[in-house]
């Protein structure tokens, strides 16, 4: 996984809440089995509207999403994070993501920066006044400027490591190999195998 | 110190705890595939050379993209039929037990799972799917995950997580006629938001929830996830016990003391500290509908689309003013006045046989209403096959339904099965997401009762509706 230590971008206001990710990415779009190609189905029914924010010049070069609450919500689908990714986003702002959309972003090193809904609504207006204005987004300090604009944002500590770090979560676990066998030869004899039953 | 539900399943799995900021590493019981989310996920093993850890904790089954129609023939969908193909190399390749399309076991992953007795109490069960929160109704810890994690899984069958907090949805009282799970659950979502339940896992509890049957509670923990929440558990009790005893991955006569005997000691404490509560009492639920595009935006079904103007909230008010736009709803129409033109029975939330039969009930001696057509997809094939030992189906076809083949359908239009832009539903699934059952259509989510009387009438209908509309035809006659 690649670093993730600091990014500037065009920012792109998105004034919606629960932005689900049906949304995000409709399930018809799901159908790949590569990892990679994921943008053309990114928005894909708002962008059907020639006045979607990411249709309209500069916001269509963004790279730094400020959405409204509960960006995230419902299927668990990682396609989402790979949407935004492919498409060249590294980083979403909002005051509260779904959980699963927040670990799925932190391991494929998009970054989901939870900031004040005060604050985007300043990073909105400014970014709607000012069309094309570059966002910095900061890991190691944890703050969002743009222009004047200056913000703290949250990010649990432990998803801040490994993206400033780039770690792969399967290679950490491995680590533990001899922690997993001891917990399986302790696990209780009745619980189910998949085996099929002849 | 006293314990909830969910405290006691975590710490029966930790692995290692985590010091600080890391999270504690989770052992998994019992990881169920399908695929949709597994391709990248068996992509990523085979580049690092890794082998699947256990696939003898694994199940895999083709859900999402199944044609519900001549499933004999090539999936006409060259997309569709890639992934379908692409599971089975994989399956084949790593090891894993798999039911295809056409197999005796072959259903929605969270309907197979149950009815093989593979979900037992006090597991961690795991999926690519946010609905695994159904298999909470045995009092495991279930959740979905993403692509990224279900490699994990494969890879160390383990799971670097932070403690979840806890919030008990205590539903008290008793549940009136016509009144179903499903009502139970639009209803806390309703209450507590979308977002609600976010980082909390939830356990229902109370009078009302030990009452029902483990499909009802399947129903209920099935939309833990439209209340944000990854998890909803119920303590498992004689009910539980009683489905499970004799499935054929439950423990046999040898172990089923032993296991019983453990999963006794699956219930939050006394004094046991909950991070949050909801109460809600059940004699005052009646059956909810949606109106939106959330599962949060619910009512009553003697409700009427509410007025944006109305709603304080700045956010919620122009959600719902987009949400209505989206709908072509107007406000102050009462709900009982929406008409649809499809009503689809079905999905991981409401197409197990329960759910087929109190739809049926209401069928019977009734038509489909003219202009309407209605779906009925079971959920797995064994909810078929003992549907049609009951001759449900014929109840179905007979009231001019369509009888298909087991998969995830409807619910979420990857397979053909798909509304028309601007078309209307009635659906007993899980969501009402624009779009979701096709581009440009419209879902009202309602439970399999109301489906049903909605397709006779045409417009959204209770089951007693069915009754006032009878007694007015005679008059007229």
């Amino acid at each position: 996984m690649k670093p993730f230590t600091t990014h500037t971008g065009v920012g792109v206001p998105l004034r919606r809440s629960n932005v689900d990710t049906d949304q995000i990415i409709p399930a018809v779009y799901l159908k790949r089995v590569t990892r990679t190609g994921f943008e053309d189905g990114l928005f894909a029914a708002w962008r059907a509207d020639e006045h979607f924010v990411l249709n309209l010049e500069p916001y269509r070069a963004g790279s730094v999403l400020v959405a409204g609450p509960d960006f995230g919500t419902g299927s668990s689908r990682e396609h989402a994070v790979w949407a935004l990714s492919d498409y060249g986003f590294r980083t979403v702002l909002s005051t509260r993501f779904a959980d699963i959309f927040r670990g799925n972003a932190g391991k494929a090193g998009l970054l989901a920066a939870q900031l004040e809904q005060s604050d985007i609504e300043l990073l909105w207006k400014l970014l709607e006044t000012e069309p094309g204005t570059e966002v910095t987004v900061d890991l190691r300090e944890k703050t969002v400027r743009a222009k004047d604009f200056t913000a703290p944002f949250a990010v649990d500590d432990y998803t801040r490591w490994r993206l400033l770090e780039g770690l792969d979560d399967i290679g950490l676990t491995l680590r533990e190999v001899a922690a997993i066998d001891e917990f399986e030869q302790a696990r209780a004899d009745y619980l189910p195998v998949t085996t099929p039953i002849a | 110190m006293a314990k909830t539900l969910a405290e006691k399943v975590w710490d029966r799995h930790v692995v290692r705890r985590g010091s600080g900021a890391e999270p504690d590493l989770l052992y998994i019981d019992l990881h169920l595939v399908h695929e949709v989310t597994s391709p990248q996920a068996f992509e990523g093993l085979r580049i690092a050379g890794r082998p699947v850890r256990r696939p003898d904790l694994t199940i895999a089954t083709e859900d999402h993209n199944v044609p519900t129609v001549g499933i004999d023939l090539p999936i006409a969908d060259p997309v569709s039929r890639t992934q379908v193909d692409t599971l089975r190399a994989n399956c084949a390749e790593f090891g894993v037990r798999l039911h295809p399309m056409g197999d005796v076991e072959q259903g929605i992953v969270h309907v197979v799972g149950p009815q093989l007795g593979l979900t037992q109490p006090g597991m961690t069960v795991v999926c690519g799917d946010s609905h695994t929160s159904t298999h909470g109704a045995f009092g495991a810890l279930a959740f979905g995950i993403g692509t990224s994690e279900v490699e994990h899984v494969l890879a160390t069958q383990t799971l670097p997580l932070r403690p979840f907090k806890t919030m008990a949805v205590t539903i008290t009282g008793e549940l009136r006629p016509g009144v179903t799970a499903k009502d139970v659950i639009l209803a806390v979502i309703a209450r507590i938001g979308t977002g609600g339940g976010q980082g909390y896992v939830l356990e229902y509890r109370g009078e009302a929830i030990e009452k029902l049957s483990m499909e009802a509670r399947m129903t209920v923990c099935n939309m833990s996830i439209e209340a944000g929440a990854r998890a909803g558990m119920i303590a498992p009790d004689e009910t539980t016990f009683a489905y499970l005893k004799g499935r054929p991955h439950a423990p046999g006569d040898a172990l089923w003391d032993t296991a019983v005997a453990d999963w006794r000691e699956l219930r939050t404490d006394d004094g046991a500290v909950f991070d949050a509560e909801v109460v809600l009492d059940a004699d005052e639920l009646s059956p909810f509908v949606t109106w939106g595009t959330n599962p949060g935006q619910g009512l009553p079904l003697s409700a009427r689309v509410p007025d944006p103007e109305q709603i304080a909230d700045e956010n919620e008010r122009v959600a719902a003013e987009k949400a209505l736009s989206y709908m072509d709803l107007v406000p102050g129409t009462p709900l009982r006045d929406i008409s649809v033109d499809t009503v689809f029975l079905g999905s991981c939330t409401n197409g197990r046989i329960e759910d087929l039969r109190a739809a049926a009930a209401v069928l019977a001696g009734h038509r489909v209403a003219d202009g309407v057509r209605m779906l009925v997809v079971p959920g797995s094939m064994r909810v078929k096959a003992q549907a049609e030992a009951e001759g449900l189906h014929e109840v179905f076809l007979a009231a001019g339904a369509e009888w298909r083949q087991a998969g995830c359908s409807m619910c979420l239009g990857m397979n053909p099965d798909q509304l028309a832009p601007g078309e209307r539903s009635a659906s007993t699934s899980n969501r009402n997401f624009e779009g979701r059952q096709g581009k440009g259509g419209r879902t009202h989510l309602v439970s399999p009762l109301v489906a049903a009387a909605t397709a006779v009438l045409g417009t959204l209908s209770s089951p007693e509706d069915l009754v006032t509309a009878g007694a007015a035809a005679a008059v007229e006659n």
